[in-house]
Formats: structure tokens, C-alpha cells, sequence
């Protein structure tokens, strides 16, 4: 159409070279797209898909290790793929901006943020001190922090996440670029701040017009606020459209993969006997931290107070919270890897023993009853041990003969889908979703009757992710143990739980089936946390079959 | 802020107390007599007698330790076996040329090191970086009196462009103090140097892989202020750490450089007692670095509520 | 809320940081340094690594001279001849034996102001100087270790335990090292003694600091859970990978010692002069330095050198073994 205005992005052709000797040989290759003015482009991938190589790319903020091999990126037209150091750098906060993934380490810690932002307007305008104050204060307030004399004063480390990312969004917007990079600005926040900071880049790009490149994995992001969609896999672009082409009707089998792959916040009610006997029951559990000190103030921490809860076997109880809530201070007490200040944590049918307060000696032999997944697969296995041995620690501790051990050992790696040839390999020949089995696999060596799962997909691609949580339910329903599975994902939590509980502040707010606590939310932090969930209202592309 | 420095003195207590008891211990452990060892090899009987009841040694270790701390605390150090005079006056005079020295080395060497430590951080194994390493290698490699002979062979006695040993006191001109100073100074900031450079460098490098270096790029800001104002910034807590800690390297230094240039310092008495086995003066002059080592480290710790505004006691 | 991990004690974890890139170097500075998760195959990096073999090299070739000493064209370092003394290096001299025998040799390195040859003094201290080492870096890794287990398994012995520590590091290690051996008179074993006590709190330090953090590993966690006994976990996971890091620490202690008894030697209270070590080489030839320098020279180059190949080894193993401090060094 001959009245639109020229895009603000033109990519074509971009290809990056990786060092020689990688797994492939360019970071991206063939990337062609474009952002127009008022436009947000959302480009999705997994990790190692490339997607923050381009959004550095754009801006030539590459290492010297990644060139751009070939290709042409246009910002306004003008070509900066290859433009001078000096000329990138006048660009850069005047024309295209950059807003990055990790808060808490985007500020510089030593410099208030008053003086952060006004470094900017230092750099690239000649404004009087008097001018550059009025514009710092200005955007503060517009990205909606309080206390704009207050803030401008104060130090990175005196502020919350969410509210650096704002100071970071407002070094990026205060001199009004054409162009914004967002790259995952939101996947380290919490679920309610998530929520805010995307409506705050929204509101803002609006209001100046500007194009937006926005880099995330995750695809509730995508459908809050995207207008339209790339989708990256091993650094070549898939399949590129409008939000509704390519998340309601996607064309490319890896997008309907990753699609299908996304767990929806529908809970199916599941088949569970209400009869069954009690594996955990948890009264009144509380740990509280105190910080004692010589000459200051005590601090104290109440990580968990008051937490009740009772798992029946065959079911699995989902705890949900943000980070602090104290969800895996709950999961350490039940597994004794932290002491618990009062409360019980009975086994079996609540006449059995207390895990709370069990001196050492006899509390090995309780150790077996409950097993753990950690969430961190790269450091849940001893580096130094193979598979084998990583895996018959456990019953050969128990008095088990090594022979046995390794029959069985050989079994439950069948039962997680993996190959008997792992046995003799070391953890880093592993990828993470792989690692993730071998650890399930560990915890089942000793019989538990009940497994805690602490945010162990977490750290899990999406598609790794559904595998998992599908190994998981398979081994609840064939071996009819109980689970507790622990997590800040909701929609994760919504697929795996059949009861869940709530946490918030170290407290349990909210608790009961599933399906109730899911389509009926009583307390309003679950309700909060239920809205703030991108992409909630969305309905997906039907699962593919 | 007042409070924060009480808090932090009565933090270094503990330490100058375990100090104390390290350093009267270390006298009772020598084998058999330490009477008869503290009188040397010559002594009659009744002078060992004399010095046991003199140091009390006749008592209790506890009595013992309280009566020779409290007499620590006063400022009485004893009086030196080979001097004859007391420990805190022969302090006195020797305390000029030693804090000369070290205020020179310490000058000289902060000056080179840490702009040389960014500057090889900034240019990551490019030849800077590279002759950096390996000048800090060579730095802790050769012993101090090598390198002070070395010096001495090369600029005095085949140059002629300093002196070869000797002091010479501030109030009789500054210029020979500095040129009797110059060579010295050198010789022990070397491997301060060596220290502070590496410690500079790995400290700004890590610092120049933090997610905030690039924020300040993607600014668009010029490198030189990225390097200093960011990076280098961020980076000063654990080269002011440094600093301190490498005063114990200075003081074990100094002994040796006073020894070869023959400066009347702290050092050389220490060189001298130990040679005569002063004991009071070894114990005096231990005492008296070891605080010292203690107070500096201190201020350093008070310095890093200056350099970083996330440490508040 | 959760206390902000990034404020809380900068100034340990500053100190951490200094004492980890600052070295495990030689004297006075900290070396707490950060866990490594080392993989197995580790050690065949480490042969390839361009500083190991260096620095390996010319220790071994050390250690080759030091036991091949008699057959080097010297003779017994005390000999000596009053008819040959203060010859410059290359000279030709007389010697004479413990039998009588007058030898006509040639003083390579010149020989010193009794008339004995510098040269033999060298080669023969070169075994002297690598037992110091060794044997120091041995005593102080062997205390420390236990110490720093110790430290970091009971919580309640920790606290005092490193508050000597600290009072220890308070006072510069010579200044220990020269009291103690004024006190107990020269001798191998005082003199090994006396170097390595200043060197055990940074061992002590580096083991409890590592204890202290691969306890807090997912799959330690994960050992406890499985019922794994506690000494079973220290030495099945958590000793294996402190190996690394006290390796490249013993090497750093090893070089430190070398060098402390040359000073100590130096200074005239280090091992008795008629054991030919450098530092007493050194020391006799301290008041004719302005004419015979070869006297300081030829030992100071040998130190040198020895010390260096010591420290490149040191380097090229923590590059090698400790890939989160060699990212940084």
C-alpha cells in the first residue's frame, strides 16, 4: 500500500557465525522480518533458538565472537549491520532502545538511578542540569513509580524488581526512541508484577508510537501483547504472521508443537478415590528464621507459619506462590533438609512417626518414605559419579547388594523412557530434560510412598516441560504414590494438581480441589494471581492430538 | 555513622586479642628454659633466676599473661636485651624511615597497578594483558633481596644514578630523602604491584561481564566512562580489599629491603633482634605490625561504605 | 519477603571474591575461593595445558638434578680451600678434599670467601629447597584440611576455630615464621614447621569456605535425603571436589615455602650454614656484593626460576581445574 509508512525495522538475510566447533555453524541464519511503527513483533523460540543474538545484533551490541556473517538490518533505512562504533553509539537511547531480562542486575549498583538515567541525556543532548533533572523526574513518573524525588535519590538495591525494570524501561524511553528491544523483560519477575511491567511497555509504546521487538519464550507474553509473531527454531525463522494466524491456526509443525505444548489453565477434573489413606499429613508446620546479630537489630523471617495439609495416595497436591511465598521451605521441612521451628509432618496414617522432630538416628529410616526432585537438573548429580552409581546410592545405604541395586536401577530407567546405556555415562553427557529423568528415577530407587517434585520443570524448555509433567503422571497413576509438586507456574500447577493450596508470605491462603480453587478463586491474592497469569483469557490452538 | 565506626573497633577486638595471646604464646613455646633461653648463652644462674622472677615466670601461665598484656596496654613493651634501652623508644626512632618507605611503596604502587589492571582487563588477552600476567608472575617469583641486589647492581653500582643504601631524614632535605628512597621503593612495591595489578584486573573483568556494563552500552555512552564510572566502580570493593590485605606482603618485605639497604627502620631492627634473639623486641615489634595490620585493614573496611552504597553495618 | 540475596554481607562475599582472584598466591593474601563442580576428564586438560608442562617440565628437571647431585661434576658443597677463595665464576682453583687431596676444579659460579664452590652449593641446595616445599605445603594442607572440615561440619567450633584463624592472618606470615625459628634453632623440621603454620588459615579458609558451599549443592541435598551417612558424604562428594583447588593451592604454599626459607636463610635464621641451601649461598655472600656478586647471583637465578616454574605450574592447574577462576584470570 503506497500510504504506509515505512517500517522502523527492516531485517533481511541476517546471519550470525557461531565459534567453529559448536553444534551448528551460525547462531541465526536467513532471519528475515520487519517491525512497523506502533507494532509489536513478538519473536518466540526456545532457548538456544537465537532470539537475543538478534535483538543484540540490532543494536551491535554482539561480542567480538559472534560477527554478523552476512545480511542487512535497516533501522529507519539507514543500514547499521555494519555501521561505525561511534555511529551505533549515537543511536543507541536516541533512536533504538534495549530493555533486558534481569532486573536485578541491569543497574549499575554504585550509581542512584536519578544519576543512571540522567547519564543518558548527558551523553546525548545538550540539555542544562536544570533541563535533564525536569526530564528524569518526568519519566519517572511516567513509568508510574512513586515518589519520583524519592526515587531518583535512591540505589538500585533499596528497590523491588519490578520497580528497577522500571527504571530500566525509563533509560530507555527518556529520549523517545523509534524503536524498543524488549528481551524477555518480564521472565525473571513475579507473576502479578509480570503483569504490570507488560502493561506499562504497552501503554507507553502506544502513546509514542514506537515499534517493539519483543523476545519471549513464553507464549501467555506472546498472546497479552503481541501484534504479530515470529517464531524462531535453531536460529531460522519458522513461521511469521498475525497473533491470531499463528496461535490459533498455526501453519509449521514445530509451532503447533510448541503450542500444543503449552499448558492451558483448564483443570480436568481427574479420576481420584476420595478413600484413599492418608501418605503426609502437616500440621501446623512453621519455620522462622532469626538473624541474630552483636550489634544491630534481629531479623527475623517467618518462612512458613501455619501450614496444614494432607495428601491421600494416588493424588497429587499442588503448592503455587511466588518467589518467597515459602512453597519450597515447606517441601525442605517435610524432607528434613531443614529443621522445622514447631509444627508435625506425619507419615502414613497419622499415627506413624513425626519427620518434624525426629532425632537423626531413627529418622534414616524414615528418609526412604519420602523422596525429593530438586528443580536445578545441572546440579542435582554428583559430577564425579556415573549414572549407576548416582543411582544405587540410595538402596545400597539401606543395606541393598549392589547387584540388586543395579537390576533395579536398570528397571526404573526404563520406566522414565530412558536408554540402559545411561548407566555407565557421567551427568554431563546429559541434557537437562534427561537429567530431570535421572533424578525421578533416582527418588524412586527407595519405594517412596510420597515425591516432591520442588519446581522441577522449571527450569525446562516448554516442550521438555510437557514430557516431564506427562512422565510424572504416569508414574502417579502405575505406581499409585502421592506427589507434592511445588511450582509458580499456574498453568503447570493447573495440568498436574488434583488439590492445591496457595501460598502467599509463608502462609497458606488458599486450599481445596483443584478444580474449585481453578474456576472459583475465594481468597483475592488466588484471585489476583489467577488474572495476572498472561495470556489467562486466551483460548490456544486445540492440543494436538 | 559515628555508631557504624564504634561497632566496627570493637568488631577488630577479638582479633588483636587472639593477636596477643598468638604472640605470648609463641615466646613459651621454645623448649626447656625460656629464662635461660631469653638470657642468651652466656648468662650465669643467677641472672636466669633474675629474669624468671622478672617475668614471673614463677606464676601461673594465666597470671603470667595478664600481667604481661596489662603491661602491653600501658605501653610498656619491656626493654630490649641487646639495646638495653626500652622497646617503645627504640620504636620511636626507627618508625620514621619505615612509614617513609611504606608510604612511597604504597604511592607508587597503586599508581601503576590499577590503571594497568583495567587497562589489561579492558584489552582481554591482547599483549598488555599478557605482559601484565607475566610480569605479575615474575613479580611473586623473585625473592625481594634478589630483586634489591638485582636493582642495586644495574642502577647504582653500574649507572650511578642513585645510591646504594642509606636514609636520609626528611627535616635534612627532601630531595635526598627521595633519591635514598627511590630505589627501595621500587624493589618492595614490585610484588604490591604484581598483587594489586592481577587482583585489578580479575576484579574489573568480572565486573565487565555483568548485565550492567552492557545496559551502560546500550546507552550509548563513551567506553571510557563505561570503564570507570561502571566498571571500575563496581569493581573497587574487592581492590580495596587488596590493598589491605597485601600490607602483610609489605611488611614482610620491608624487613628484607631494610636489611639490604641498610635503613634504620622497623625492619632491620626486626632483622637484628631476631639475629641477637631480642625477645622483647621481637615480641614488641610483632605486637606493634600486627596492629598496625589490623587498624589498616580497618579502614578499609570503613572505605567500603564509601565505595558501595548496598554495605551498611 | 525474602532478604534480598544481593545485599546481604557484600563484604564477606567482596572478601571472597579478592581473596579467590587475588591468589592463592604467596604470602598475606585470602583465598577463599568459589566451589568447583570439575568434571571427570579434567585431568587430561591439565597435562595439555601449556603452563603445566612449563612449569612441570623444569620441576622435574629440578628434581632430576637434585637427586643426581654427587655425579654433576661437583663435589662435597662443604669443602672448601682457603687458597681458592672469592674466584671469579669460570676460574680454575684448587680443592681439597676430607681425605687431603688437593683437587685442581674448575669453579663454574666462582666460589665464596672460605674458598668452597659456588656451583656444588647451588646444585646440592636445590634438594634442600624442594623438601622445604614440599614438605611445607605437605604439613600446612594436611592441618588445614582437617581444621577446615572440622570448621565447617560443627557449626559450633567454627566460630572460634576462625577467629584464631583470623588472628593468625593478622600477623604477617614472616614475622611468624622468623620468630618461631629465633626460638627454636634452625633446623629442617623447625624450619618447615615454621613456614607452613602462617600458611594453614588460608587452607583452613579455602576448605571450610568450599565445605561450606558444595554442602549447599542440589545433589548433596539429594545424597542426605537418599540416607547417605555424613561421613559418607563428605568423602564421596564432597572431598572429590575439593581436590582441584587444594592442588593448585599445595603448589602456591609450595613456591611461598621455597621462598620464605631463602629469606629466612637470608637473614641468618633459617637452616645452620653448613647445609648449602640458597638463602645461607646468599646470605655468606652478602658483604662482598659490590665485587663478587656472583656470590648473590647464580643462587638468586636458581630461586628465581624455581619459584616461577612453581607459580606457571600453579596457574596452569587453577586455569585448568577451576574453570569459574580461570574464566576471570
Amino acid at each position: 500500500m503506497s500510504g504506509a509508512p515505512p517500517p522502523i525495522l527492516e531485517v533481511r538475510g541476517l546471519a550470525v557465525a557461531l565459534p567453529p566447533g559448536g553444534e551448528r555453524s551460525h547462531a541465526v541464519r536467513d532471519v528475515a522480518f520487519e517491525v512497523g511503527a506502533g507494532e509489536v513483533l513478538c519473536l518466540v523460540g526456545e532457548s538456544g533458538s537465537g532470539k537475543s543474538v538478534i535483538a543484540q545484533a540490532v543494536m551491535g551490541l554482539l561480542p567480538k565472537t559472534l560477527p554478523v556473517a552476512s545480511g542487512s538490518i535497516r533501522l529507519q533505512g539507514e543500514e547499521v549491520a555494519h555501521a561505525a562504533p561511534a555511529r551505533l553509539r549515537e543511536l543507541r537511547a536516541t533512536r533504538m532502545s534495549m530493555i533486558f531480562q534481569e532486573p536485578m542486575t541491569a543497574l549499575n549498583p554504585v550509581m542512584t538511578c536519578g544519576e543512571q538515567i540522567d547519564e543518558v541525556l548527558r551523553e546525548h543532548t545538550t540539555l542544562t542540569t536544570a533541563e535533564r533533572r525536569r526530564r528524569v523526574l518526568a519519566i519517572v513518573r511516567e513509568v508510574l513509580l512513586p515518589e519520583p524525588e524519592r526515587m531518583v535519590q535512591s540505589y538500585p538495591h533499596q528497590l523491588s524488581g519490578g520497580q528497577r525494570q522500571r527504571i530500566v524501561i525509563a533509560i530507555a524511553l527518556v529520549l523517545d526512541p523509534v524503536l524498543l528491544i524488549a528481551d524477555e523483560p518480564t521472565t525473571a519477575l513475579d507473576v502479578t508484577t509480570q503483569a504490570q511491567i507488560l502493561r506499562l511497555v504497552l501503554e507507553l509504546q502506544r502513546r509514542r508510537g514506537a515499534g517493539v521487538l519483543f523476545i519471549t519464550h513464553d507464549f501467555g507474553v506472546v498472546a497479552e501483547v503481541a501484534h504479530r509473531v515470529a517464531v524462531l527454531r535453531l536460529g531460522q525463522l519458522v513461521e511469521i504472521g498475525t497473533k491470531d494466524e499463528v496461535l490459533r491456526r498455526p501453519r509449521h509443525a514445530y509451532t503447533q508443537m510448541l503450542i500444543g505444548a503449552v499448558p492451558t489453565l483448564r483443570v480436568d477434573p481427574r479420576p481420584s478415590d476420595p478413600d484413599a489413606p492418608f501418605v503426609l499429613r502437616v500440621r501446623a508446620l512453621e519455620k522462622t528464621y532469626r538473624d541474630h546479630r552483636w550489634f544491630a537489630k534481629e531479623r527475623t523471617v517467618h518462612a512458613a507459619a501455619d501450614v496444614d495439609l494432607e495428601i491421600r495416595r494416588g493424588q497429587t497436591l499442588g503448592i503455587v506462590g511466588e518467589s518467597g511465598s515459602g512453597k519450597s521451605t515447606v517441601a525442605r521441612c517435610i524432607v528434613r533438609l531443614v529443621d522445622p521451628t514447631a509444627g508435625s509432618v506425619l507419615l502414613g496414617d497419622g499415627s506413624g512417626d513425626d519427620i518434624a522432630t525426629m532425632a537423626s538416628g531413627p529418622l534414616r529410616k524414615l528418609r526412604k518414605r519420602v523422596q525429593i526432585v530438586f528443580q536445578d537438573p545441572y546440579r542435582s548429580l554428583n559430577p564425579r559419579r556415573n549414572v549407576a552409581e548416582a543411582l544405587i546410592e540410595g538402596p545400597v545405604n539401606y543395606g541393598m547388594r549392589r547387584a540388586e541395586a543395579l537390576a533395579k536401577a536398570r528397571e526404573l530407567l526404563e520406566l522414565v523412557r530412558m536408554d540402559a546405556s545411561a548407566m555407565d555415562r557421567y551427568p554431563h553427557q546429559f541434557s537437562g530434560g534427561q537429567r530431570q529423568r535421572i533424578c525421578i528415577a533416582r527418588a524412586l530407587m527407595l519405594d517412596p510412598e510420597l515425591l516432591i517434585a520442588d519446581e522441577a520443570v522449571s527450569a525446562l524448555d516448554v516442550s521438555v516441560q510437557a514430557q516431564v509433567l506427562r512422565l510424572l503422571d504416569e508414574i502417579r497413576s502405575r505406581l499409585s504414590i502421592a506427589m507434592l509438586f511445588i511450582t509458580h507456574d499456574l498453568r503447570v500447577a493447573s495440568q498436574v494438581a488434583d488439590h492445591l493450596a496457595v501460598m502467599s508470605k509463608g502462609r497458606i491462603v488458599e486450599y481445596g480441589p483443584a478444580a474449585q480453587v481453578f474456576a472459583a478463586p475465594r481468597h483475592e491474592y488466588t484471585r489476583a494471581l489467577f488474572a495476572a497469569a498472561p495470556g489467562g483469557g486466551f483460548a490456544f490452538a486445540p492440543e494436538a492430538a | 555513622m559515628g555508631r557504624f565506626l564504634v561497632r566496627r573497633l570493637l568488631a577488630t577486638l577479638p582479633v588483636l586479642a587472639i593477636v596477643a595471646v598468638l604472640v605470648f604464646a609463641m615466646l613459651r613455646l621454645t623448649p626447656g628454659d625460656p629464662a635461660a633461653v631469653l638470657a642468651g648463652d652466656a648468662a650465669t644462674t643467677e641472672q636466669i633466676a633474675r629474669i624468671r622472677s622478672g617475668l614471673g615466670l614463677d606464676r601461673s601461665i594465666a597470671e603470667q599473661f595478664v600481667i604481661w598484656a596489662g603491661r602491653m596496654l600501658t605501653g610498656d613493651l619491656g626493654e630490649s636485651f641487646y639495646y638495653k634501652t626500652k622497646v617503645t623508644e627504640l620504636i620511636g626512632q626507627r618508625l620514621e624511615p619505615t612509614l617513609s618507605l611504606a608510604a612511597l611503596t604504597i604511592t607508587i604502587a597503586v599508581v601503576v597497578a590499577v590503571p594497568l589492571g583495567v587497562l589489561a582487563a579492558w584489552r582481554f588477552g591482547g599483549w598488555l594483558d599478557r605482559g601484565l600476567m607475566a610480569f605479575s608472575v615474575l613479580g611473586f617469583s623473585i625473592p625481594i633481596f634478589v630483586l634489591a641486589y638485582l636493582l642495586i647492581w644495574a642502577v647504582s653500582l653500574q649507572l650511578g644514578w642513585l645510591p646504594v643504601q642509606g636514609y636520609r631524614r626528611l627535616a635534612d632535605g627532601i630531595g635526598p630523602w627521595f633519591r635514598h628512597l627511590l630505589l627501595p621503593s621500587i624493589t618492595l612495591s614490585v610484588i604490591y604491584i604484581a598483587l594489586i595489578a592481577r587482583v585489578t584486573r580479575a576484579s574489573v573483568l568480572e565486573t565487565l561481564g555483568e548485565d550492567y556494563i552492557r545496559t551502560a552500552r546500550a546507552k550509548g555512552l563513551r567506553e571510557g566512562r563505561v570503564l570507570v564510572r561502571h566498571a571500575l566502580a563496581n569493581a573497587a570493593v574487592p581492590i580495596a580489599t587488596v590493598i589491605g590485605i597485601g600490607i602483610a606482603l609489605l611488611i614482610g618485605g620491608v624487613v628484607v629491603t631494610e636489611s639490604v639497604y641498610a635503613i634504620p627502620g622497623l625492619g632491620r631492627l626486626t632483622a637484628d633482634a631476631v639475629l641477637a634473639r631480642d625477645f622483647p623486641t621481637i615480641q614488641g615489634v610483632i605486637l606493634l605490625f600486627s596492629f598496625a595490620y589490623v587498624l589498616i585493614n580497618l579502614l578499609v573496611d570503613v572505605s567500603y561504605v564509601f565505595l558501595d552504597p548496598r554495605i551498611r553495618y | 519477603m525474602t532478604i534480598d540475596a544481593t545485599t546481604a554481607d557484600p563484604v564477606s562475599r567482596s572478601r571472597q571474591k579478592a581473596g579467590a582472584e587475588g591468589a592463592a598466591h604467596s604470602a598475606g593474601a585470602l583465598a577463599d575461593a568459589p566451589p568447583i563442580v570439575g568434571q571427570p576428564g579434567a585431568w587430561s586438560r591439565v597435562r595439555r595445558n601449556l603452563s603445566v608442562r612449563i612449569g612441570g617440565f623444569f620441576l622435574l628437571l629440578l628434581v632430576a638434578i637434585a637427586f643426581a647431585a654427587p655425579w654433576l661434576g661437583t663435589v662435597d658443597p662443604s669443602l672448601f680451600d682457603p687458597a681458592s677463595r672469592d674466584l671469579l665464576p669460570g676460574r680454575e682453583g684448587e680443592i681439597t678434599t676430607l681425605d687431603g687431596e688437593t683437587l685442581k676444579h674448575r669453579f663454574w659460579m666462582g666460589s665464596d670467601s672460605f674458598g668452597r664452590d659456588i656451583y656444588s652449593r647451588v646444585v646440592y641446595g636445590t634438594q634442600v629447597s624442594l623438601v622445604v616445599g614440599i614438605a611445607t605445603a605437605a604439613v600446612a594442607l594436611a592441618i588445614g584440611i582437617v581444621l577446615g572440615l572440622v570448621a565447617g561440619y560443627l557449626r559450633r567450633v567454627d566460630g572460634i576455630l576462625m577467629r584464631v584463624m583470623d588472628g593468625v592472618m593478622a600477623i604477617p606470615a614472616i614475622l611468624i615464621a622468623i620468630a618461631l625459628v629465633a626460638m627454636w634453632r634452625g633446623s629442617l623440621l623447625t624450619v618447615v614447621v615454621a613456614i607452613a603454620i602462617p600458611e594453614i588459615p588460608r587452607v583452613t579458609r579455602l576448605v571450610r569456605s568450599l565445605v561450606l558451599s558444595i554442602r549447599e549443592e542440589p545433589y548433596v541435598e539429594a545424597a542426605i535425603s537418599l540416607g547417605t551417612p555424613t561421613v559418607k558424604i563428605m568423602l564421596r562428594h564432597v572431598l572429590p571436589n575439593t581436590v582441584a583447588p587444594l592442588v593448585v593451592q599445595g603448589t602456591f604454599i609450595c613456591g611461598a615455602g621455597i621462598l620464605t626459607e631463602a629469606i629466612l636463610s637470608f637473614l641468618g635464621v633459617g637452616l645452620p650454614p653448613d647445609i648449602p641451601t640458597w638463602g645461607n649461598v646468599m646470605a655468606e655472600g652478602r658483604a662482598q656484593f659490590n665485587q663478587y656478586p656472583h656470590n648473590i647471583f647464580f643462587p638468586g637465578v636458581f630461586l628465581a626460576l624455581t619459584v616461577l616454574a612453581v607459580n606457571i605450574l600453579g596457574d596452569g592447574l587453577r586455569d585448568t581445574l577451576d574453570p569459574k577462576m580461570a574464566r576471570r584470570t
